[in-house]
């Protein structure tokens, strides 16, 4: 079967879902993720949107991170502080997948500002929103993100969210117990945190990808384990739910 | 007590220049008629706190409403940038734009804090954020029972908070279903809060017992506003617009597209054309 980089790595994103996962969930591609897994192999697993909505099951995807689906289909919707506070806060998340516009081999996050200085930014970004404390409240974090020279960078332009810190080590250093950022999921291929350095380290590549073509497209001198395995190919029943999912996506976001 | 009154002297009464002002929805009942009538007003040197400011909070900055903005996520959701938040803050146009950034869980902390009355809000946070670096309001404090160290943020008291809601009763009381985001903690925290509703009914009789209901002595005006969240929505009335927020995107992208915009949409109509941007579902009358 025919399947596009973006399709690979969302599949390969979803793989990484347990059924038994309450899954802080971020929106774009997590947010695809999270929920390919929920329609294929992880029914059961708990999908939460900062909005509030808890064990939410959207039949399409949400544009925003409050869509009226979100909530729809949620076993309960609380208050934005009560998430932040007794959900996020009190260490029930047992996942949070994030997207960044940058990110380094130590899986600390962007999304603030690109060039120059905080005050004085090229690019004013977004923000972090609840970045920082799904960084650090969540069981251990996912990251899906395509790969690219300016988007997996040396040393990041701000630090939104603490992944394991310049120097792998500030997560000890701060006293923050969570265990970080331990997947990286790219459209080339799938990269794991070393246990020792807290790097990030390649271990699957998807099929038809090059270790040429991962190296060109990371600011890093990029790792590969020394076992580096073939992510299986999307099957069937993956690529089926995926497309369903986005065409009942795009229908609704038409305003159709 | 709260006073049933026209939009216009709604904004007029509670809004002055200079105040700090929060107009709360997350990404649900979103106050854009109101947002709007502000713009109309000509309001000047506001301080706009939000946790996540979308295209109301863009067009109030476009229009030089603007002098400061307090948030956690600036931008269109699913979309992008929110272009006239960055001409102002990057290029200074119309006007130069402050910022006080902070996270989610911050902001959230923070409007708690201001419900309770209390002068900072406490969690743990910001471990090893960079925002903590660039903003002089993150602190901390060490908790005096274990010697955690833990975030410290000023509670947030704005001046004037709108939201929009689904109802109100005859009494004045408001009913809030669905996501209700931060819009009570934001209410609570205000000294003077204005609500916009999509209807009003005799009585309350069939709600809930623990559904989300701020009492009329804690509102200062209510104003019926039919579709006063397009683009955003109102769970039980209408969708979010989700084409709008798309399009959105191209019409800010230009300082002149932009300004048409707000004078075809804005300045030439009043908060009654809301009711015809929406598609009304089930209950609707």
């Amino acid at each position: 079967m025919n399947y596009t980089p973006t399709e690979m790595m969302t599949v390969a994103a979803a793989r990484a879902i347990r059924n038994d996962d309450v899954c802080f969930v971020g929106i774009g591609m997590p947010s695809a993720a999270c929920n390919l897994a929920r329609l294929t192999h992880a029914p059961d697993v708990t999908l939460i949107y900062e909005s509030g909505t808890i064990g939410t099951k959207p039949d399409v995807l949400p544009l925003s991170i409050g869509d009226g689906e979100l909530c729809d289909t949620a076993v309960t919707t609380v208050a934005v502080p009560e998430m932040f506070r007794y959900w996020l806060q009190g260490g029930r998340i047992s996942v949070g997948f994030l997207g960044a516009a940058q990110l380094d081999k130590f899986g600390n996050l962007n999304t603030t500002v690109v060039g120059g200085d905080y005050h004085h930014p090229k690019v004013r970004l977004p923000g972090g929103g609840g970045a920082p404390e799904i960084a650090t409240s969540c069981g251990e974090i996912f990251i899906v993100m395509k790969q690219s020279k300016r988007g997996f960078v040396e040393n990041i332009d701000f630090m939104t969210s603490l992944g394991h810190g310049k120097t792998g080590k500030e997560r000890e250093a701060l006293g923050v117990k969570t265990k970080g950022p331990s997947r990286l999921t790219t459209d080339l291929c799938i990269m794991e945190t070393d246990p020792d350095t807290r790097e990030f380290v390649v271990t699957s590549i998807h099929p038809g990808v090059t270790r040429e073509q991962i190296r060109d497209n990371t600011g890093w001198a990029v790792r590969f384990a020394e076992q580096v395995v073939e992510t299986p190919a999307p099957n069937e029943i993956e690529l089926g739910a995926l497309r369903a999912l986005n065409e009942r996506t795009a229908r609704a976001h038409a305003g159709q | 007590m709260t006073k049933f009154v026209s939009l216009k002297d709604a904004i007029a009464e509670n809004v002055f220049d200079g105040d700090v002002i929060a107009l709360e929805g997350f990404t649900h009942l979103i106050p854009y008629a109101a947002g709007h009538e502000i713009i109309r007003q000509q309001k000047k040197d506001l301080t706009l706190i939000r946790m996540t400011p979308d295209l109301i909070y863009d067009q109030l900055i476009g229009m030089g409403c603007v002098k400061k903005m307090i948030f956690s996520w600036g931008g269109n959701p699913g979309v992008g940038s929110l272009r006239r938040f960055r001409d102002a803050y990057e290029n200074g146009w119309p006007r130069p734009l402050e910022i006080e950034e902070h996270s989610h869980a911050a902001m959230a902390n923070a409007y708690e804090a201001g419900a309770a009355g209390l002068p900072c809000a406490i969690f743990r946070g910001y471990l090893g954020a960079g925002l903590a670096e660039v903003n002089p309001n993150i602190r901390s404090i060490e908790c005096p029972f274990t010697g955690e160290k833990l975030a410290a943020v000023p509670s947030i008291r704005p001046d004037v908070t709108v939201i929009h809601a689904q109802k109100a009763n005859r009494n004045g009381d408001v009913l809030i279903e669905g996501i209700v985001g931060v819009q009570k903690e934001a209410v609570l925290a205000a000294k003077r809060a204005i609500v916009t509703v999509e209807e009003i009914v005799d009585n309350f009789d069939d709600v809930h017992p623990n559904a989300c209901v701020l009492p009329s002595w804690t509102l200062k005006a209510v104003v019926q506003v039919r579709g006063g969240a397009h683009p955003s929505y109102a769970k039980g009335y209408y969708d979010r617009d989700n084409a709008f927020y798309k399009a959105w995107d191209p019409i800010a992208s230009e300082r002149e597209s932009f300004q048409s915009w707000m004078q075809d949409n804005v300045l030439n109509v009043g908060p009654d054309a809301f009711a015809s941007r929406v598609a009304f579902t089930n209950a609707e009358q």
